[in-house]
Formats: structure tokens, C-alpha cells, sequence
């Protein structure tokens, strides 16, 4: 193990990796497309490079790239140039790529769950590379990994590794990842999205314990991410991308101050949307009165412990939390998919039956549900028409013309143009389209009452905020309720009326939204706020010196 | 691992019900058989009198519920009763046979299965290359030929015309193992042809059905070879699929090898189970049936226990 950060200064500004018009195609449809049209990126030694760009922008694509691999079913056009230290990897061989990835270009991926095999302890997944190469033995490379742990501030890192992944939170896991990228000490790490499936709160243990590390081994990264609070910590420079081509690079105070292109200033303006405050309507009967409900799964533990709150007509109530918290399963119980062992939900002071087979239609069509993934909430093999009009017929009796007339109704209200979506299947609509389907489908019950399950979680943040606009507007006109579950602030200043805050399956706190943002707060509300990344590059810095390195994510005392 | 434990016994006892539903079914299947088992047995010359006193004596005239527990019964003690036919002992006569099937059951499982696994993960490796296109259709065209069409070309190359093996499997007292394995080596052979294509296929459809995965990518992008990812990386998470088809194979061995018996003229239970329904040997009948049935749920509740044994979430609880 060389100590890398012994190299002198002179030497930093030596280029690693420089990348040369690099076109990149995609194979769909039976044709191939242009992915990346033509993108120069240039990185030195220990230099941390943060791609960002909203979803289809090409980042994953070029960080993949950056290793010489082009995923199944793309392909590095002729023209290309990839060159990493000296060596041109667009015409070197297979083996010898292969021979480059995991001990001088690692890769940390998005789902540290996902990318960890299921099959393995992850110690043995993290001495693989090092075993491969022959660069340690097996003890040492396990030696070697522990360190590593203990650096990344695992808990318990003599032990930690000889787990499965299951059995690891996933946020360990994030860093045991940063730790299996770090074990050949690699020239360059690829992050691609790594806090992006965690919660505020864990996100800030990552990305201290990535910056961290690769401080420490002065090991140059390309950082990819569509979230520019947390790029603003981690890079020296930033690289802003738009649908696979560059729209600018510049250093990361500099971007930040003063962007020079519209479409990088509209990504710095984009969490600007806020509506004004809707107060409590006094002495009203509450639409939605959930009231000392407890909750669990079959034969487990209680996953809802005494929630109550009210949601009233017309209102937005953000419940907000980390996952784990029963947010969604506050919602089960509210549409009835899952009957309380205890407590009820009143419906305008009505008790509702506890499961939703006793319900009546009436009862039914009043609580609708917008979900997280609209790729996956939407049958693929059914036409829009059908996937809108279903609800319509089930709820309204609606036939014939009149069935036709009210999907129009509802496709013009989502402003999607009713003649051009009639007809078409869910894969052939963007991400935000088929969240306005799923928002059409909610509506077509003409419910009092939705429930918004993150849904604007999974979308870029300029589609998020059309999302966000066209519900205000639905609310306005429909006088609808929202429960909206998210675990982004920033989505909870822009529409909520009320916060629901929520950890281990209680309400720790709730209120109207200014009286939430303002001190002082309940200290779980607290971290939680002050977990959320700003703009602010030093924003990290501060916040750790605040409270201490060892007093942030899962070891935060509350 | 009491979980694991808990959950067998569960499988197990599952088991059981099942084996019992079956048992009625058989028994009740075979006493709707048209005909009259007396008049079977003494044939056509026997009188009223001797057709009575027959049925007397083997308790036909009792009601059928009456005989299904006495039968059950006995079958819980390992006495199926006696056969009609020769009056020798149904215990007797099935168990030389059924060890038999079960020597040349195991023969061909210990090739094949290792075999297609092997293949498997072969193909999956080279997909798409001609070598997999290949395989597929040698595997293909073996399972879908019949049987006996298999058995008569093997004898026709392999004993007739290479004389290399006998053509019949013919099994004496005492022979040594070697001549045992050299005289049923083209039944077992036959029964590798028929099992292995389904093996192989399912794991290659298991491995590729895999290599999706983000933690493939992962595995790739760390510079693992192409060998290591399937073999380290796909294949222990492709197990559950795998063993499932494996088990059923297993069970066809054992109870879908008539044709292969007949063929070799080798002494399986399978030809004894044909020999008895075509004499109304009901007693014989009734015993080969629920022998299968039980191979067959053992050999699922096996695969089951397989499938969870393979899976470290299972294995390893938090």
C-alpha cells in the first residue's frame, strides 16, 4: 500500500483521464441512437469532477464510459477517444480493460442493496478485486478491508464484513461500498448517484465518509448525481449535462455564483415554486381524522404506535420522515389496505370500516392513491384510455360516449392533449407523463381526498415541479385533500400546509408549515431539517464541525 | 436455523396429508375399474359358487371404506397385502424391483445432472455463440425423440453394430458392480438423453435471467473474468429455479422409465406396474402408485429444502 498523498504538489495537475468527443449510441427500436452526442471531459489526479444533468442527461452513461464499458445494448461510436493514463481504451482489448477495472477505476454504484450479491459475505465481495490481481493475499486484503471500515466510520468493522448484505442497513452498505471500490486503491472512482436511494439523514454520513476517503488517498473520482446541493459538497469542478451533450464546466464556486448557460441557471432556480399557506378552516369537521391508530404486520412488531392527526378540506398535509418511519403505512391504513389493531380513521366524522372489502363504493372513491414508481403503477399492456376510464366506469357507471367524454375531461385536466394520448400504451410516455396518468386515474373516482405517495421523488426536478404546479392547481379547482408523503423538505416548503413528522412509527411533531420551519423543533425535526443538503459548498464542512463527525446519520443522538 | 427446522417439519407434515389424499384416490381410482377382479382371477370356466367363495375370501363383499382402512392400514406397516395373481407377498415382489429403479435411476442421475448443470452454465457463458445453438438443438431434438426411439438407436450403434454394451439389461444375483454398471450403461444413458435438455435449459434461462442484475454489472465493472461472473456471481443465486427442475427429473427417473424398462428388458418396478394393471392385479397396482407418489412429494419437499438452504436471507436472519 503506497501512500498516494506523498506525491508532490507538482504532480496533481497531471491529467488521469481525458475523454475526447466521445459519441455514445443506444440500440432501441431497432435502430441506434445517439445517447452521447460528442462529450470532452478532462480530469486530473485527485481531482473530483461532478456530473449533473436531470435523468437521460448521459451521466451514468459517461461515467461507465470513463471504465471503457459501454452497458448491454450500447455501444462507444468509432471516433471516440477514452484515454486513462496514457492508455487509449476505445481500442484496447477486453482483457486489458478488464485488467484496469476494480484496481485503477472502481465504481461505486446507485444501490449499494442491489449491487452487493445477495450470495456473498461482504468481505469476500470486497477481496475479490485485490485476490484477483495478486495484490494481496487473502488475510491481508481481509485486514486491509477492516481498516478500511474503520475508516469509513463502520460500526463495528472487525465484524461488519463477515455479514451478508441483507443483513446490513443501507447506508453501512453504501460505504462498505466506498470501502470495496477503495481495496486496490484505485487512481479514479466512478460514484454514480451513491446517496441517491438514502435518506437525508444517512446521506450525510455517506458523503462525509466518501469525501473523507478520498481526501485521505488523494484518489480522483467523477461524483454523478442530479442533486445539485450535494455535488456543490463533493466536487472541485462541475460538469453540467443536457440530453448527452455539455452545457457547461466550470469550478464549483464558480458554478454555483455565477452559471452562464439558461439551462444550468433554471437547474439553480428550480426549488422556487412555493404556494401560500392554507390555514385550518375553524371549528370544521376534519375530511380525514386518523385517531390513535396502531398498526402492524402479520405477527410482527407494532410498525404504527398512536398516530393520530387531521387532515381538512382542501388542505395539504405533508407527512414527512425516513423510510421505515410508517408513512406509507399510515396510508394502508387509510385506504383500509391494512385494518389498525387499534384506534380508527373517521371520514368527515364518520368512522370508516377498517378494511376496505367493507366498505362502500362511496366510501371507497373518496381516498385515492398516487404512487412513488408510475412505471410500475401503470399495466404496461393497457391503453391510457382504459387505465383512466376504468375507474370512471367502476365508480360513475359511466358508459359509451359519456366514458369517452369524461377521459378527455380528465386527460385535458392533467394538460396532456386527449387526441394524441387516447390510444397509447404507458412505455411510450416520459417519467412526469406517466405520473400525470396516475394523477388522472386518482381523479377519475372524483375522490375528496388523495394520497401522494412520494411522487415526485422519482422524477428530475424540473418535471417534479410541473408535477407539484399541476396538483396545486387540481386542488384549487377540485377543493382536493392531500396526504403528502415525502421525505424531501424541499418539496414539503414548496406545497404542505400542515407537516406530519413521523420516526419509528409515531408523530413526533405537527403543525402548521411556518410554525414547523421556525425554531425551536422537536430535535428529531431538527436533524432532519439540518440534514438537508444546501447549495452552500462549505455547507458539509460546517455542518460536521457543528456535530462532529461521529454525531451524524444513524449514530446521531436524538 | 429452528426456523429452517420448523419450516421442514412443516413441508413434512404437508407431505403427509398430501400422501394420504393420494392414497385415496388410488384406491378408490382402481376399485372403479370395470370388471370384476374374481372373475379376473379364476377365469372365464370359474362358477357362481367358486366366483362367491373368491369374493368371500378376499373381502369384496365388504363396503369400500371398510377395505380402504384395512388397506391403509397395512400399507403404514409396509404390507401390501398379497398379489392376486401369484399369492406371493406384494412387499415382496415390488421391493427387489424398486431397488432396482432405484439403482438405475440413481446411474443416470449421477451423469446427468452434473451433465446439464455443467452444460448449463457452459451455454450461458457462450450464449448466443454457435456452440450454445448447438447444444440446444442436440438437447432438444433428445427430449423430444421418444424413449424407446432413443433406446433402439443406442442398442442399434452401441451394442449392435459397436458391440461395445449388451443390448440387454438383464440382471442376475451376483454380479459385480462394474459388469452391473457395464450391463444398464444404455438404459441410463437413455434416461440422461431424456432428463437433461429440461436441466440444462433451466439453468442457463436461471443464469442469463440474472446477468440484468445490478451486482452482475458490479461484478463485471470490478474486472471480474466472464467464467467467475456466472460461476461466483449468477449461479449461487440461481440455485432455487435450478433444484426445482432437477427434483422433478429426479422423480421422472424413478416413475417414467416403462418404456426404458420394457426396451433393455430390465426388471423395474415400472414393468411390474404395467404386468399388473394389464392382469387386475390391484393389490401390486395400489402398492407402485403410492411408492411414486410418495418419490414425488419427497423429492419436492427435498427441492424445496434445497431452494431455502441456498438462499442466505433464509440461512442467515438478521
Amino acid at each position: 500500500m503506497t501512500d498516494t498523498s506523498a506525491i508532490a504538489p507538482g504532480l496533481k495537475k497531471q491529467v488521469l483521464l481525458e475523454i475526447k468527443d466521445l459519441k455514445i449510441e443506444g440500440y432501441t427500436g431497432e435502430t441506434w441512437v445517439p445517447i452521447i452526442k460528442g462529450v470532452d471531459l478532462t480530469l486530473h489526479r485527485g481531482e473530483v469532477m461532478g456530473l449533473i444533468g436531470e435523468s437521460g442527461a448521459g451521466k451514468s452513461t459517461i461515467g461507465a464510459a470513463a471504465m471503457g464499458y459501454a452497458r448491454d445494448g450500447t455501444r462507444i461510436v468509432e471516433g471516440s477517444s477514452i484515454e486513462f493514463d496514457g492508455i487509449e481504451l476505445t481500442t484496447s482489448t477486453e482483457a486489458d480493460k478488464r485488467a484496469l477495472r476494480g484496481s485503477r477505476i472502481a465504481y461505486v454504484a446507485q444501490s449499494a442493496a442491489a449491487s452487493f450479491n445477495p450470495a456473498h459475505k461482504l468481505i469476500d465481495q470486497h477481496t475479490e478485486a485485490p485476490l484477483q490481481y495478486r495484490i494481496q493475499k487473502r488475510v491481508e486484503a481481509q485486514e486491509d478491508a477492516i481498516q478500511l471500515y474503520e475508516r469509513l466510520r463502520l460500526p463495528n468493522p472487525e465484524e461488519i464484513g463477515f455479514r451478508y448484505p441483507h443483513q446490513v442497513s443501507g447506508g453501512q452498505l453504501q460505504r462498505a461500498m466506498t470501502a470495496m471500490a477503495m481495496s486496490c486503491r484505485p487512481d479514479l472512482i466512478i460514484f454514480d448517484e451513491p446517496t441517491t436511494a438514502l435518506d437525508v439523514t444517512t446521506q450525510i454520513e455517506v458523503l462525509a465518509a466518501i469525501r473523507d476517503i478520498v481526501d485521505q488517498f488523494n484518489t480522483a473520482a467523477i461524483y454523478i448525481t442530479h442533486d445539485l446541493a450535494v455535488v456543490a459538497q463533493m466536487a472541485d469542478t462541475i460538469k453540467v449535462l443536457l440530453k448527452g451533450e455539455e452545457v457547461e464546466e466550470a469550478p464549483t464556486e464558480e458554478m454555483l455564483k455565477s452559471p452562464k448557460e439558461d439551462y444550468t441557471k433554471s437547474l439553480w432556480a428550480v426549488r422556487s415554486f412555493e404556494r401560500p399557506q392554507k390555514e385550518r378552516p375553524k371549528n370544521a369537521t376534519p375530511l380525514i381524522s386518523v385517531q390513535n391508530v396502531d398498526a402492524s404486520y402479520t405477527g410482527g412488531a407494532k410498525v404504527l404506535d398512536d398516530v393520530s392527526f387531521d387532515i381538512h378540506e382542501g388542505m395539504t398535509v405533508a407527512v414527512v420522515g425516513e423510510s421505515g418511519s410508517g408513512k406509507s403505512t399510515t396510508a394502508r391504513v387509510i385506504t383500509g389496505l391494512l385494518p389498525p389493531s387499534n384506534g380508527q380513521v373517521l371520514f368527515k366524522g364518520e368512522p370508516l370500516p377498517p378494511k376496505y372489502t367493507d366498505r362502500t363504493k362511496d366510501q371507497l372513491r373518496q381516498a385515492q392513491m398516487i404512487y412513488q414508481m408510475a412505471d410500475t403503477a401503470l399495466n404496461p399492456k393497457v391503453r391510457i384510455s382504459e387505465i383512466i376510464g376504468r375507474p370512471a366506469q367502476f365508480y360513475s357507471g359511466l358508459k359509451g360516449t359519456a366514458l369517452k367524454s369524461r377521459v378527455d375531461e380528465l386527460l385535458d385536466l392533467i394538460e396532456l392533449e386527449p387526441s394524441k394520448y387516447y390510444d397509447r400504451f404507458p412505455p411510450e410516455l416520459s417519467g412526469g407523463q406517466k405520473q400525470r396518468i396516475g394523477i388522472a386515474r386518482a381523479l377519475a373516482a372524483e375522490p375528496s381526498f388523495i394520497i401522494c405517495d412520494e411522487v415526485t421523488s422519482a422524477l428530475d426536478q424540473l418535471v417534479a415541479e410541473g408535477i407539484l404546479k399541476l396538483l396545486d392547481r387540481l386542488q384549487k379547482e377540485l377543493n382536493l385533500a392531500y396526504m403528502f408523503i415525502t421525505h424531501d423538505l424541499a418539496t414539503v416548503r414548496a406545497i404542505a400546509d400542515e407537516v406530519v413528522v413521523m420516526q419509528h412509527g409515531k408523530v413526533v411533531e405537527q403543525g402548521p408549515k411556518t410554525e414547523m420551519f421556525t425554531p425551536p423543533h422537536h430535535p428529531y425535526t431538527d436533524l432532519l431539517l439540518s440534514s438537508v443538503p444546501e447549495m452552500d459548498p462549505n455547507w458539509l464542512t460546517t455542518l460536521l464541525e457543528e456535530r462532529g463527525v461521529d454525531n451524524v446519520g444513524e449514530s446521531a443522538n436524538v | 436455523m429452528g426456523d429452517i427446522a420448523s419450516l421442514i417439519l412443516k413441508r413434512l407434515g404437508l407431505g403427509l396429508i398430501t400422501l394420504l389424499i393420494i392414497s385415496i384416490i388410488i384406491f378408490f381410482m382402481v376399485e372403479l375399474l370395470p370388471g370384476d377382479i374374481a372373475q379376473a382371477v379364476l377365469g372365464q370356466g370359474a362358477t357362481e359358487e367358486n366366483l362367491a367363495a373368491l369374493r368371500e375370501q378376499m373381502g369384496l363383499n365388504d363396503p369400500a371404506i371398510l377395505r380402504y382402512f384395512q388397506w391403509l392400514g397395512g400399507a403404514l406397516t409396509g404390507d401390501f397385502g398379497e398379489s392376486v395373481v401369484t399369492g406371493e407377498r406384494v412387499s415382496a415382489v415390488i421391493s427387489d424391483r424398486f431397488v432396482n429403479t432405484l439403482f438405475l435411476a440413481a446411474y443416470a442421475a449421477v451423469i446427468a445432472v452434473p451433465f446439464a448443470i455443467t452444460l448449463g452454465v457452459i451455454v450461458a457463458l457462450l450464449r448466443n455463440t454457435l456452440f450454445d445453438r448447438v447444444a440446444n438443438v442436440l438437447t432438444l431434438t433428445s427430449i423430444s425423440s421418444p424413449e424407446f426411439f432413443l433406446g433402439y438407436i443406442l442398442i442399434l450403434y452401441l451394442a449392435v453394430k459397436a458391440q461395445m454394451f449388451p443390448a440387454i439389461a438383464s440382471l442376475s444375483g451376483d454380479l459385480s458392480l462394474g459388469e452391473l454398471l457395464n450391463r444398464t450403461f444404455l438404459p441410463a444413458l437413455t434416461l440422461v438423453l431424456v432428463v437433461t435438455a429440461h436441466m440444462m435449459r433451466m439453468t442457463r434461462a436461471a443464469i442469463i435471467n440474472l446477468l440484468a442484475s445490478p451486482y452482475i454489472e458490479m461484478a463485471r465493472l470490478k474486472g471480474t473474468p466472464p467464467w467467475k461472473v456466472i460461476v461466483r456471481h449468477a449461479l449461487p443465486n440461481a440455485w432455487a429455479p435450478i433444484i426445482n427442475v432437477v427434483a422433478l427429473n429426479l422423480a421422472y427417473l424413478i416413475t417414467g422409465v416403462v418404456l426404458v424398462e420394457v426396451v433393455f428388458v430390465y426388471p423395474g418396478i415400472g414393468q411390474s406396474l404395467v404386468d399388473a394393471v394389464s392382469k387386475r392385479d390391484f393389490p401390486v397396482v395400489q402398492a407402485c402408485c403410492l411408492i411414486f407418489a410418495a418419490t414425488f412429494i419427497l423429492l419436492n419437499l427435498a427441492a424445496d429444502v434445497g431452494a431455502i438452504l441456498t438462499n442466505p436471507r433464509l440461512r442467515h436472519p438478521k
